[in-house]
């Protein structure tokens, strides 16, 4: 029960952006996942790239009301871990050394295959963010994942207040609209 | 239009951030239901406005992630980036490569009978490129002249028993008299049968009963009741750690017939600084893997697991102190005690001698 409550405050942890939390799985499980995959095929920078996407994951899922921790976080990592990497080689073709389980491992396959779906979609919006060109990039980018307000916008842009801002801004979007859904639906079919 | 689609934007981006007084969000979603194109528009605009959120979120996560790392690189946790030179490491073992077994045996036996297969040799190429069933024959094929070439090696050869259908084959060498080789952990690593095979042919089934993937070492315990106990192994395992410029020397089996090699030690960590392994500079092929290192005066010092891709003699050889750390786990986990030879008869010897002695406790270690 200690254990449990233990993880549950690093998932919680996690949910906060609290770098504590982030620090210490960090140092129980980074180790662990580098030797993994330094003794299948891969780089150290390697580990460093499918530790931080287990990561995401896992975070992804610590703020999702529904979640609830059934298995050690060491376990979802590796597990994890050893999924992604399995499926870079693949992808990659590289020689694949008959990767091993020295650990347990969870069933994690859909949960990486959903993971995957969403971000290509992500891909897709940067993709559409990259080609709406200035100021609208700038100014999208500001609002929407920066998070500054319309007051502060207006001042860094040189608009003369905040609804000149929010009316830019409004324009950009449809633009934005345009490009996203086109690339998406390319991607993704006409459903 | 426009101005009332700029009205509709942003009642969507209010009403989806919980913005709305109730009234407001009650007239927004009966809106909504009466009208299919604003409905549209709505989740089309959600669907952005979560993507760019889950963008700003990851986003941010990561500067936290990459805080953490540049923290744990500063205290040597986690190695720093970009040290990635292009090259990586291979593990020596030989895996579906029977061809080049089965070229090396017939090579064997154009020496010692006829010329009649020299252009079977000299296509052995071809023979890389055939289909799985040709394979097949050819494995028999193989098998046979194996048999051959223990007879006539051995005359007094010991009854040949059934041969394996291995798909890996590497090196490993006895630890202990009893019965006990140590090899590479990728080398063992799921096999379902495992055989090993003096330099003789004669085979002895074996099962592994330490395997960790972290030092690569596996001990494997010879099973078969004919294997008869050896005493007094003639090399030791020392604690020490050996100077740069060491000479030393391996056998192995990158292919059927045991295989001398030499060269010397040239730093004291392996692949990316990994303390618990040597760097060696050694002419090794796939097969080697789970080979000794053996210094001038017979004492091993590493057992040969990889080697760097892109760098000719790049070769990593796991420390014997890590043997040490094995023994103790095996008798921790399964009360079985493995006894390291505790005398060395090889000092003075000249290369040649020591070869002698040794090559009897150098195993091929086969398996599926």
């Amino acid at each position: 029960m200690k254990l449990y409550d233990e993880e549950q405050a690093l998932i919680t942890g996690l949910a906060n952006h609290d770098t504590n939390a982030i620090e210490k799985i960090y140092r129980e499980n980074y180790s662990t996942i580098q030797s993994f995959i330094v003794k299948n095929n891969g780089y150290p920078d390697d580990a460093r790239d499918i530790f931080q996407e287990a990561m995401i994951i896992l975070f992804e899922k610590s703020k999702s009301e529904s979640f609830e921790l059934t298995c050690q976080i060491k376990t979802y990592l590796y597990s994890v871990c050893r999924r992604l990497w399995l499926k870079k080689l693949q992808r990659e073709s590289r020689y694949n050394p008959a990767i091993d389980t020295v650990l347990e491992t969870v069933t994690v396959e859909d949960e990486i295959e959903l993971h995957e779906k969403k971000n290509s979609d992500l891909g897709i919006m940067e993709d559409a963010l990259s080609k709406i060109g200035e100021p609208c990039k700038s100014l999208l980018e500001a609002f929407y994942i920066q998070k500054k307000t319309m007051p502060e916008i207006a001042e860094l842009f040189a608009y003369t207040n905040a609804d000149n801002a929010k009316n830019q801004k409004y324009k950009c979007m449809v633009r934005l609209k345009k490009i996203f859904f086109s690339q998406y639906k390319n991607t993704n079919g006409n459903e | 239009m426009e101005m009332n689609e700029n009205v509709l934007f942003d009642a969507i981006e209010r009403y989806r951030n919980g913005e709305m007084g109730p009234e407001e969000k009650a007239l927004f979603e009966e809106l909504r239901r009466k009208n299919p194109e604003i409905d549209q528009v709505a989740a089309e605009n959600s669907f952005m406005l979560t993507e760019l959120d889950r963008i700003s979120q990851i986003k941010k996560f990561k500067r936290l992630l990459n805080e953490v790392e540049n923290k744990l690189e500063n205290e040597e946790v986690i190695s720093e980036r970009n040290k990635k030179t292009g090259a990586k490491i291979i593990y020596l073992w030989n895996r579906y490569r029977r061809t080049i077994a089965v070229a090396a045996a017939i090579a064997v036996l154009v020496s010692i009978s006829t010329a009649t297969f020299f252009s079977v040799v000299s296509e052995n190429k071809k023979a890389a490129a055939l289909t799985p069933l040709v394979n097949n024959k050819l494995v028999q094929f193989e098998r046979k002249l194996n048999q051959i070439e223990h007879k006539l090696n051995d005359a007094a050869a010991e009854p040949v028993k059934p041969q394996f259908e291995a798909n890996f084959m590497a090196t490993g060498f006895l630890l202990d008299g009893k019965g006990y080789i140590i090899t590479n952990a990728h080398v063992v690593n799921n096999a379902k049968n495992l055989i090993v095979e003096n330099k003789k042919g004669v085979q002895y089934s074996a099962k592994s009963i330490y395997n960790n993937p972290l030092n690569d070492l596996a001990i494997l315990q010879i099973t078969d009741t004919s294997f008869k106990k050896v005493t007094n192994l003639p090399y030791t395992f020392p604690k020490t750690s050996f100077d740069l410029a060491e000479p030393i020397y391996t056998l192995g089996y990158p292919r059927e017939e045991i295989v001398y090699g030499q060269g010397y030690l040239s730093a004291q960590s392996g692949y990316f600084g990994d303390t618990t392994s040597y760097q060696i500079s050694i002419s090794v092929n796939p097969g080697n893997s789970g080979g000794p290192v053996l210094t001038r005066n017979g004492e091993i010092i590493g057992i040969i697991s990889s080697k760097e891709t892109k760098a000719d003699g790049v070769v990593f050889a796991v420390k014997s102190e890590s043997i040490y750390s094995a023994i103790e786990a095996v008798k921790k986990g399964q009360n079985i005690n493995i006894k390291l030879p505790s005398s060395n008869s090889l000092k003075g010897l000249d290369r040649v001698q020591q070869i002698k002695k040794i090559d009897d406790y150098v195993y091929k270690v086969k398996g599926n």
